[in-house]
């Protein structure tokens, strides 16, 4: 795979692909942590920036389905570059995905503002973003160096993310029980919860991705799941 | 895709038409193979790949002993077809060529009747003994090679009259006349234009019910559309034997990998 393709014109164009997943994975980690802080500080300027930002997320998906299309088309991918290809297009509908989750987060923050503020809930979802980000960029990471190791170690770790957002619907769950005003902002704070925790999920399916390129499987082992709402706790 | 892995998944538990063990080949001093071991399947399509010199002609040569006919030749090994080892002294030949026929890689009709270049195989082998019966063989050859409609009106007239995919065509209805088991075919469709290719390429689908079909082609986008199992020859060795959809999604060697997506191997 280290060695160039005799025709190079492929190689610049399976690495302008991939260079475009990397440019649309930086804006999907600002737009994430952007909107975490815009809702942390309450900064409606900030969370505007996030709304519109994803217009630009959206346009490089486009770009690179086109770009993938291309290259299917002319250059008769095979193998590595056959998975190569289709991991971009995978990866870049994941990072679409966490883009328009950013952009909801954002749009929740507005509607949070004219409400009563829920305390310690917007410090507990930062840190929830905070670790669902470093698991994408790890994941990006990962998808560069063709490290099967660190996706594994990504896919491992959404279990903590699982139990993160668990914890914090323990918590939400105590505020409405406490005083039924909190159960408005409480919804939509349960919401951005509920979606942070989705990015982690397509997180791991980037390093699934890594996984599938550099071995040629799927890994088929189940990750456990530890989320207690799905059985009703 | 389905249908395809379905196809492959049936083949690989297929009984063996051909098997060849710890075959080599020299010419000369040339060792252009090197103990090649494999089984082929019937009823199935598989291809050869590998740059030029790797010896796969070399290979599909051997299994219907043309390299018989090169001087410095000498082989080594054992190739079965049906169990019975086709190099054995009590084997003929060109008894032996009916059963394993051959298509090449330039149209090479006979300058003869369109009829007569279908008829040749089963009159020398007496295959018939009636025109009647003579007729329904060549007929029923033409048909199988998708050449029929296309010449039933002008039998009589020369086969180097056609054009380059129906000449091919005509000589795959020549191989299939004398009802072969197996059909070696070596660059098949190098001479031909895209839509006389996409003809071939049927064609060979086609024959796969009834045939083992052995395809050797510099086209690896061919070898991926026609076969079901597909082999890369390298240096005189068979690196790597697998479905063709393995081969060409994950293969295991990093030599074929190389080759088959366009890399300095």
């Amino acid at each position: 795979m280290s060695t160039a393709h005799i025709v190079s014109a492929f190689d610049r164009d399976l690495e302008a692909a991939q260079a475009l997943v990397m440019r649309m994975g930086g804006l999907v980690e600002t737009a994430l942590l952007d909107a975490a802080e815009a809702l942390d500080t309450r900064d409606e300027e900030l969370a505007q920036k996030v709304r519109t930002g994803d217009a630009a997320i959206d346009a490089l998906e486009e770009e690179i389905h086109s770009q993938c299309a291309r290259l299917l088309a002319l250059r008769g991918p095979t193998a590595g570059d056959l998975r190569t290809v289709l991991t971009v297009m995978r990866i870049a509908g994941a990072l679409e995905r966490s883009g328009d989750y950013a952009k909801n987060l954002a749009k929740r923050t507005a509607v949070l503002g004219q409400m009563t503020q829920v305390p310690g809930a917007s410090g507990a979802i930062r840190r929830l973003a905070k670790a669902v980000v470093q698991m994408m960029a790890d994941a990006l990471d990962a998808y560069i160096r063709r490290d099967v190791k660190l996706a594994g170690d990504v896919r491992q770790r959404d279990r903590e993310i699982d139990q993160m957002y668990n914890s914090i619907f323990r918590e939400f769950l105590t505020h409405m029980m406490e005083d039924p005003r909190n159960i408005g902002p409480c919804m939509h704070l349960h919401f951005i919860a509920k979606n942070i925790e989705r990015v982690g999920d397509h997180a791991t399916a980037v390093a699934e991705q890594v996984i599938y390129l550099v071995t040629g499987e799927m890994p088929g082992d189940e990750r456990p799941k530890f989320d207690a709402t799905a059985t009703g706790g | 895709m389905d249908g395809m892995q379905t196809a492959e998944q049936d083949i690989a538990t297929r009984a063996a038409k051909i098997s060849a063990r710890g075959v080599q080949v020299w010419y000369g001093q040339n060792h252009a193979l090197r103990d090649v071991d494999i089984d082929i399947p019937e009823r199935a399509v598989t291809a050869f790949i590998g740059p030029s010199g790797c010896g796969k002609s070399t290979f599909l040569r051997c299994l219907n002993r043309m390299n018989d006919t090169v001087a410095t030749a000498r082989i080594e090994g054992r190739i079965l077809l049906d169990g019975e080892d086709i190099y054995d002294a009590r084997v003929d030949p060109v008894q032996l060529r009916a059963r394993v026929g051959m298509v090449f890689q330039k149209p090479n009709p006979f300058p003869k009747s369109i009829y007569d270049n279908v008829a040749y195989g089963p009159r020398i082998h007496g295959m018939t003994r009636t025109r009647a019966e003579l007729d329904q063989v060549v007929e029923t050859a033409l048909r199988k090679a998708a050449l029929w409609n296309e010449v039933k009106d002008r039998l009589d007239a020369p086969g180097t009259g056609l054009s380059g995919g129906q000449q091919q065509r005509l000589c795959i209805a020549r191989a299939i006349a004398t009802a072969p088991e197996v059909l070696l075919m070596d660059e098949p469709c190098s001479a031909l234009d895209p839509i006389a290719t996409a003809q071939v390429e049927e064609l060979i689908d086609e024959l796969r019910d009834q045939f083992s079909v052995v395809i050797v082609t510099h086209s690896m986008q061919q070898a991926a559309r026609v076969s079901q199992k597909t082999a890369f020859f390298h240096l005189g060795n068979l690196v790597e034997y697998d479905s063709t959809t393995r081969i060409f999604t994950n293969p295991k060697d990093p030599r074929t990998e190389s080759y088959i997506t366009g890399r300095i191997g």
